[in-house]
């Protein structure tokens, strides 16, 4: 134990923490500031994002407490960058009275993403996870004037607490069966065990908050009215980077912690173990979230309810298990939440100028701002799964791995078939979307055409050229998490 | 060379897009007339081998999952090639009327064309499936943006059809993919490996009929060929070309390149069931033709008939049979393409309606002279008279199925009757009717333009010269058939 090996492997939190609190020092004597504290927050993400390079690329401190993987650094990069053009969205969000604070805030759950990726620890995820979801609960509720935003933060709140306790809960269980909580040394004495009752009932408790987390069904009640109510930069944040690292932290667990324990999700050959668990969580997401969409006239709902389907496509990859299988995962959660924060970014400026988020005002958007209108296209068509941009990669990666996983190629084809009829009936409620902003006329008052803000505009541009890049070259993320894997 | 025929395609659709309002038209038609060059370059080249699928492009893509960028080539190929370049150019020249919006207009058009050569040309798999499934939003903002009647059902319909076949598709790709990964293959992607790998047969019995049937959905096979008329009715005079021209085509090019080559036994189980299937389908539409009054319905169920003999051809599982289901796919895409450019541009415009009864008002042979003759060699064409591409396309398949399926050819050749009825009916009521002209306003109707005189002659001249001299497109269809793994059990 040296504290000096310490602030080595924990650089880019650290980072990020001294970041948040000049941001937060800066807001409390100065409220006008708010460009200074952009600036700031920007340039310690990217300082945070740069000092992976001083690291050691793999590293154990104090048992698991903190693990600095390849992987891990790729997904924490990612997380911070998510939060970079999260902050970057937050520069002309009216919702944030004082963007200082926010910005802070918004920090401090970055650092608690990060923290759930770099430990396999039960107790330093449960940290991580509870000091994300603190800080979201706050991002949340943080438009004081508006009481949608209140019941927006409420009702993450309650839910999420609910769901908090529900993994406490599991995850002594676990520690009640094995004596640690370090996922390593469960995973070394699992051989010795069978599966114990008590043991599985912490097992399926302790997916309940992430499952919630990454807003699955039935745990997903509270995403369609905080991804409406919240703030708009909130929206992304939650719906993306907490996705990505809930995702990866659930992946950690099931698949390093207990791999053996899957049982078998096949059809006719349910076996227990947390892989039917999970199946049918997958599919009751594909199932709920895809015909909650249908009835949206919303598109921050439709996009709520969608992100539900998303998940259980998500799951998909876990149920298929192994290295291949987590790599589906992980490649589908990181554009997903990509393509989200812009799908975000152009909702936040229609809201600016047309005063809500209904399908209504987004008619003819195509001759009020053709650069949003083209983004948003980009990012609704990544979501429905067409080529060649990444959502259709990533589905088709994640089908063929779900395909290949069984003993025989049809044991998983049933939750294929099923997430390939929610893709079918996704592309109706994204095709009524894109429809109103390209088929659909208006007698516009004025002729202006909109120009988003400068931050803004960098930050949905950006996203709709890394979309594409992912899209058309995979690769360049899809390698990176391969060898990171082997 | 042949692979430019996307590079072009695609680059003009996005300069198109870009580039200033006036010159949307004429970037637009350079970029189609590229395509078609690079297209019919192919056709007559002597370096390509027409009798196998020869890689011309393979760069890797994701290497970890196997995936390559590759193009290949062969008769089949550049045949089909050909039929997307006229009418992508055809198309371009009929719409040169688009007042609105054209930069969009020839982009999702453009996108369409480049991902048709994509498909006709992909070697892979998964860049197969890449192509495939582009071509399905441009065709939704093309018919919801500028089509017509119904428009934006027609469209949805279409589109939801389209996506539903591709996820049968889909399911069949992954079932090969999956499968050759387990054999061991090192390239599970790659069609010309995937040829020589015997699939087990549990394998192709369950996964033949899911592809199969995928892909039947986009050539129009009953019972699912509802979206056709409906679309081909809704969509502008460029997308119903198109449409019927190329995009049919897809589906039955994906037919017999993927699921035929890959799945051989399971197509043996199944090719009766698709040979019932598709002789419901040519009399059936054109039962239905017999009855429409609109003359976009007439050549919309027409379209859904002629592509029947397509998959009646390839359950035939003859040489003769399957090459002139491929002599049908081109003379179709012709024919189709040249008859809805007739009704959509040259008639609608001037009379507005489509209506058979209300067009015999307008005594059309006379105030458009030029219409009714193209009308009169497609409707020619369509019905199979010797001399025309129909005729080659259409006796090759009945021949090639006679030894197969003798009932069903003798059931055909009452389709083909019904063909003939409802095309003749179509003529006469819209162009040659015995009723007096009642229309005064008939005898100002506009002229037919240049661009539509040029698009017109130059899909005429396509299916005279196919139809006088088949052995042309014969000559690269056959040799590439004759290297399927169908005829080398």
């Amino acid at each position: 134990m040296n504290y000096a090996d310490l602030f080595k492997l924990s650089l880019p939190e650290t980072t990020v923490v001294v970041t948040a609190l000049i941001v937060l020092t800066i807001g409390l004597t100065n409220r006008r500031r708010t460009g200074l504290c952009t600036l700031i927050a920007c340039a310690g993400i990217v300082v945070a994002a740069f000092s992976f390079n001083w690291m050691p690329r793999s590293a154990n401190f104090a048992e698991g407490m903190l693990v600095v993987s390849p992987l891990g650094s790729l997904f924490q990069i990612i997380c911070l960058a998510l939060a970079f053009f999260a902050v970057l969205l937050a520069t002309h969000d009216n919702a944030l009275a004082d963007r200082a604070e926010f910005i802070a805030v918004l920090l401090f759950a970055t650092i608690g993403l990060m923290l759930l990726i770099s430990s396999d620890e039960f107790l330093m995820i449960f940290l991580g996870l509870e000091l994300t979801g603190l800080s979201l609960y706050v991002m949340a509720g943080f438009n004081r004037r508006d009481a949608r935003s209140a019941e927006a933060g409420l009702k993450y709140f309650l839910f999420g607490s609910t769901a908090s306790a529900f993994t406490l809960f599991g995850l002594s269980l676990i520690y009640g069966t094995f004596g640690s909580t370090n996922l390593a040394l469960i995973a070394s004495s699992i051989f010795t065990a069978p599966l114990q009752p008590m043991f599985a009932a912490g097992i399926v408790m302790a997916l309940i908050g992430f499952f919630f987390k990454v807003a699955a069904a039935p745990f997903h009640l509270w995403a369609p009215d905080t991804y409406q109510g919240s703030p708009t930069t909130s929206a992304a944040f939650i719906a993306s980077a907490s996705k990505v690292a809930s995702f990866f932290v659930l992946g950690k667990i099931v698949l390093a912690g207990f791999p053996d324990l899957g049982g078998s999700a096949a059809w006719h050959g349910l076996l227990a173990g947390w892989k039917p668990v999970v199946a049918v969580t997958a599919a009751l997401s594909i199932l709920v979230g895809n015909f909650g969409a249908l009835a949206q006239s919303d598109v921050r709902r439709l996009l709520a309810y969608s992100a539900v389907a998303h998940a259980g496509y998500t799951l998909l990859g876990l149920i298929a298990g192994g290295p291949s299988g987590f790599s589906a995962t992980l490649f589908y959660s990181a554009t997903y939440a990509f393509t989200l924060v812009g799908a975000f970014g152009v909702v936040g400026v229609v809201e600016r100028q047309t005063g809500g988020t209904a399908f209504e005002n987004f008619r003819d958007l195509r001759s009020r701002s053709p650069f949003l209108t083209a983004c948003m296209t980009l990012f609704l068509l990544s979501l429905a799964g067409l080529p060649p941009l990444p959502g259709f990669f990533g589905k088709f990666y994640l089908f063929s791995v779900a395909i290949h996983s069984g003993a025989a190629s049809t044991a998983l084809l049933w939750l294929v078939a099923l997430a390939l009829f929610g893709s079918l009936v996704s592309l109706y409620y994204y095709l009524s979307v894109l429809k109103v902003m390209l088929v659909g006329k208006k007698e516009w008052e004025t002729a202006s055409v909109w120009h988003p803000r400068v931050p803004e505009g960098l930050a949905v541009g950006a996203l709709a050229i890394i979309v594409a890049l992912l899209g058309v070259f995979p690769n360049l993320l899809l390698a990176r998490i391969a060898a990171a894997l082997s | 060379m042949i692979a430019w025929t996307i590079y072009s395609t695609f680059v003009g659709a996005f300069a198109v897009l870009l580039a200033p309002r006036t010159w949307s038209r004429p970037l637009a038609l350079v970029a189609a007339f590229a395509g078609f060059f690079f297209s019919v370059e192919g056709f007559f080249s002597r370096t390509i081998d027409f009798a196998h699928f020869t890689t011309i492009v393979r760069l890797p893509w994701v290497p970890v999952l196997g995936m390559n960028y590759q193009l290949a080539v062969d008769g089949i190929s550049v045949t089909l090639c050909l039929v997307t370049g006229i009418t992508a150019v055809s198309s371009v020249l009929f719409s040169w009327d688009v007042q609105e919006r054209p930069n969009e207009f020839f982009f999702w058009l453009l996108l369409v064309v480049g991902g048709s050569y994509g498909v006709f040309l992909s070697a892979d798999l998964f860049l197969f499936f890449v192509f495939y499934e582009l071509v399905i939003i441009p065709k939704y903002f093309l018919i919801a943006t500028w089509g017509s009647t119904n428009r934006e059902y027609g469209a949805m319909k279409l589109t939801l059809y389209s996506f539903f076949g591709g996820a049968l598709v889909f399911i069949g790709i992954l079932a090969a993919y999956v499968g050759a990964q387990k054999a061991g293959s090192l390239s599970p992607l790659d069609l010309q490996q995937l040829v020589h790998l015997r699939f087990p047969v549990e394998l192709q019995n369950w996964a033949f009929p899911v592809l199969f049937l995928g892909f039947g959905v986009l050539a129009g096979m009953w019972p699912f060929h509802t979206w056709a008329p409906t679309g081909h009715v809704a969509a502008p005079t460029a997308g119903s070309m198109l449409l019927a021209g190329i995009v049919m085509k897809l589906g039955a090019y994906g037919a017999l390149r993927v699921a035929l080559n890959l799945f051989p036994q399971g197509f043996q189980m199944w090719r009766h069931w698709i040979a019932i299937l598709a002789v419901i389908g040519i009399v059936y539409a054109a039962a239905v033709a017999l009855r429409q009054r609109d003359l976009k319905f007439v050549i919309g169920y027409s379209s859904v008939s002629h592509m029947g003999f397509v998959l009646l051809g390839l359950a035939a599982a003859t040489g003769l049979g399957l090459g002139g289901a491929v002599f049908q796919m081109f003379s179709h895409g012709v024919i189709g393409a040249l008859l809805f450019a007739i009704v959509g541009r040259m008639i609608y415009p001037r009379t507005h309606t489509r209506d058979i009864y209300e067009l015999s008002k307008f005594n059309l042979k006379v105030a458009l002279p030029f219409a009714a003759v193209a009308f009169v060699i497609a409707s020619a064409a369509s019905m199979g008279i010797p001399g025309f591409s129909g005729f080659a396309a259409e006796i090759s398949i009945l021949i090639g199925t006679w030894t197969s399926y003798p009932v069903g050819v003798v059931i055909t050749g009452i389709g083909m009757a019904l063909v003939a009825a409802f095309t003749l009916r179509a003529l006469k009521g819209a162009f040659f009717s015995d009723q007096p002209q009642v229309e005064p306003a008939a005898a100002v109707l506009p002229p037919i333009t240049l661009p539509e005189k040029c698009g017109a002659i130059l899909l005429m001249g396509v299916t005279l010269c196919a139809g006088v001299y088949p052995q042309l497109l014969f000559d690269r269809i056959n040799p590439a058939l004759r290297d399927f793994r169908l005829f080398h059990p």
